[in-house]
């Protein structure tokens, strides 16, 4: 995994609240068997025709936004299902951070796995950022993820909240499981008791 | 004497492997789902890593989201190619790292939800997770289930464990008794509706109260299974008499003297009188109405008995995710939802393709006709759930009724299979999503119980079942 350190950047607006994953990557691209490729099919029923041309209205089409590393996102974002192919569509893209007033559970951890940093602030910040974004490549919003603060660019900064241990991770992209398995003993002895304790599970 | 604990707390206390100062926990899994979807780069990933499955006896597969459900789905020319490769990584994948499986020909295959709990490897007070947002179903049992990335499917496989911090405690209850017509499809929508897709962000729910008592496992499946789109990724249900009744014997289920011990386990398993809960919401069974959903997200529901919304009714930014609901959906504002007429009716998925739910649904259809020009389909979800619905009679009961009866899969639910709509077409359906596209491009979704689905496909019109029996 790609570390997250800090980003500056192009940030596509997308105020629409109730973002799902089926809208993030629809079905039809679930049946890759491989993490990667999933860019070009991000947003595909909004920012394609069904004949596959671009629907020139769709923010990440537009000229300004085609080197988005940022979306700025109404609330709830990435509601719906758990498929991963989601921030793999997103990271494919080149998008490293989405921020949102809130994001649901199990999307907002997939972020964390893939070096996606998901920012969630207050509505009165990410109004301002929704403002910022809107100025396309004029303006570019700063995240510093060892600080915990993003900032617009007229030096607006707001402090955001993460977990200390997926902050870590983010910052040194570390393989989860390489960590997990350093507590195999642990594991084994949680094992060893249920064996006792719960034999039927 | 220790503090009150809910339902939650205990299972999760009895699942923590280790926790870190800042509060990190390690967390077992007793069992861990597996479908073809969202396990192919997690395996890929073990090889690469030269890993092994930790806990293969503790892990099952089963193919589902991409299999055709036509009769003649034996035949491979059915299946995209890239339906195909999938469906064929999980054959090898679960043959490589030695995991249970249940491939396409076995008459158990069906939709990993319903296979667990009927298999009986879904009991209570265990961790379940699965690749698949709706492992929420399994909490009907008093497990703590709920689904994951594929990442975090590849760190089950290779540690049986998952890093996890503690989400907070929410109660729903449900006050009462649900009144005639009404049913578990309606209780979770409704709670939906109250609390919104966002509600149940960052907490793990637990149902309570008689409505909940009084329903049948079938029910509290449906009930929990969509806990997720409330925004929680987990909802449960204390197991009692009615759970037990329903695990016993089944083919994974603890027998003889384990049998005993898991019981008096089980019988342990319920929210101490004043355990703490951050966030209640009660509703009155007696308020709950039959529901529909009118726009594209699950939130959007209400009586059948309504009216389409105007976006200016709402606020902030649903206002604008209104009007495209509406734009989306073909639908104006004010029109009555009975109005609104129905090009197909699919009955099936981990919501609602149940025995009970093909029941119930048969009751409204039998020595009824399916309105001209409809497309009906029932797909159960399971090769067993067909197989006793056969038994029943209820299979032909759908057949005379002009419905396509089904093998097993997830079908129209999410439409990765050629079951799918066209654009324009409406669907009235017993799945869990209605968002943009879900059941295929263009495809209008109006979610609804499988009674409701039924009374709909007879007279061609969202309906209200209350008039038909």
């Amino acid at each position: 995994m790609d570390k997250f350190t800090t980003l500056t950047g192009i940030a596509a607006p997308m105020p629409l609240v109730n973002i799902d994953t089926d809208m993030i990557i629809p079905k039809q691209f679930l049946k890759t068997i491989q993490r990667s490729g999933l860019g070009k099919n991000l947003f595909d029923e909004m920012r394609y025709t069904p004949d596959g041309a671009e629907i020139p209205e769709f923010v990440l089409n537009q000229p300004a936004y085609r080197q988005s590393q940022i979306i700025v996102a109404g609330d709830n974002f990435g509601c719906g299902s758990s498929r991963e192919h989601a921030p793999w569509a997103l990271l494919d893209f080149g998008i490293r951070c989405v921020i949102s007033t809130s994001f649901a559970d199990i999307f907002y951890n997939n972020c964390f796995k893939n070096g996606i940093l998901p920012v969630v602030l207050p509505q009165a910040a990410v109004d301002h950022l929704m403002d910022d974004a809107r100025k396309g490549a004029n303006a570019r919003i700063n995240i510093d993820l060892e600080n915990q603060t993003v900032t617009a660019s007229d030096g607006t900064s707001y402090g955001f909240e993460v977990d200390a241990f997926k902050k870590h991770c983010l910052l040194n992209g570390l393989d989860d499981i390489g960590l997990t398995m350093a507590k195999a003993s642990a594991i084994d002895a949680f094992e060893r008791k249920a064996a006792v304790t719960r034999p039927w599970a | 004497m220790t503090a009150p604990k809910t339902l939650y707390d205990k299972i999760w206390d009895d699942h923590v492997v280790d926790t870190s100062e800042d509060g990190t926990c390690l967390l077992y899994i007793d069992r861990h789902l597996v479908h073809e979807v969202t396990s192919p780069q997690a395996f890929e990933g073990l090889r690469m890593a030269g890993r092994k499955v930790h806990a293969p006896e503790k892990t099952i597969a089963v193919p589902d989201h991409n299999v055709p459900t036509t009769l003649d789905r034996a035949n491979a020319a059915t299946m995209t190619e890239d339906s195909r490769i999938q469906v064929a990584a999980l054959d090898k994948n679960a043959r490589d790292f030695g995991i249970n499986y249940y491939p396409v020909s076995d008459i158990r295959q069906g939709i990993v939800h319903i296979v667990g709990p009927e298999q009986g490897w879904t009991l209570p007070g265990m961790t379940v997770v699965c690749g698949d947002s709706h492992t929420a179903t399994h909490g009907a049992f008093g497990s703590l289930a709920h689904g994951i990335g594929t990442s975090e499917v590849e760190h089950v496989l290779a540690t049986q464990t998952l890093i996890q911090r503690k989400g907070k405690n929410m109660k729903v209850e449900i006050t009462g008794s649900l009144r005639p017509g009404v049913t578990a499809k309606d209780i979770t929508l409704s709670v939906i509706g109250a609390t919104g897709t966002a509600g149940g962000t960052g907490y793990v729910i637990e149902y309570c109260g008689q409505a909940i008592r009084e329903l049948s496992m079938e029910g509290r499946m449906t009930v929990c299974n969509m806990a997720i789109e409330g925004g929680a990724r987990a909802g449960l249900i204390a197991p009692d008499e009615k759970t037990f009744a329903y695990v016993m014997g089944r083919p994974h289920a603890p027998k003889g003297a384990a049998w005993e011990a898991a019981l008096a386990y089980w019988k342990t398993l319920y929210t101490d009188e004043g355990a703490h809960f951050d966030k209640v919401v009660t509703i009155r069974g007696e308020d709950i109405a039959p529901v529909v959903t009118w726009g594209t997200s699950p939130e959007d529901v209400l009586p059948i008995t309504g009216a389409v919304p105007a976006p200016e009714s709402f606020s902030g930014g649903k206002v604008d995710a209104a009007q495209r609901s509406l734009d989306y959906m073909g639908l104006t504002a004010g029109q009555k939802l009975t109005d609104i007429k129905i090009d197909t009716v699919f009955i099936g998925s981990c919501t609602n393709g149940r025995i009970e739910d093909l029941r119930a649904a048969a009751a409204i259809l039998k020595g009824k006709k399916i309105a001209p020009g409809m497309r009906a389909m029932v797909v159960p979800g399971s090769g067993l759930v067909r197989a006793q619905a056969e038994e029943e009679g209820l299979a032909q009961i759908f057949i005379d009724a002009g419905f396509e009866w089904r093998l097993a899969g997830c079908s129209m639910c999410l439409a990765m299979n050629p079951d799918q709509l066209s654009p324009g077409e409406r669907c009235a359906s017993t799945s869990n999503r209605n968002f943009e596209g879900r059941q295929g491009r263009g495809g209008r979704t109006h979610l609804m119980s499988p009674q409701m689905a039924a009374a709909a496909a007879v007279t061609g019109h969202l309906t209200d079942v209350r008039e038909l029996v």
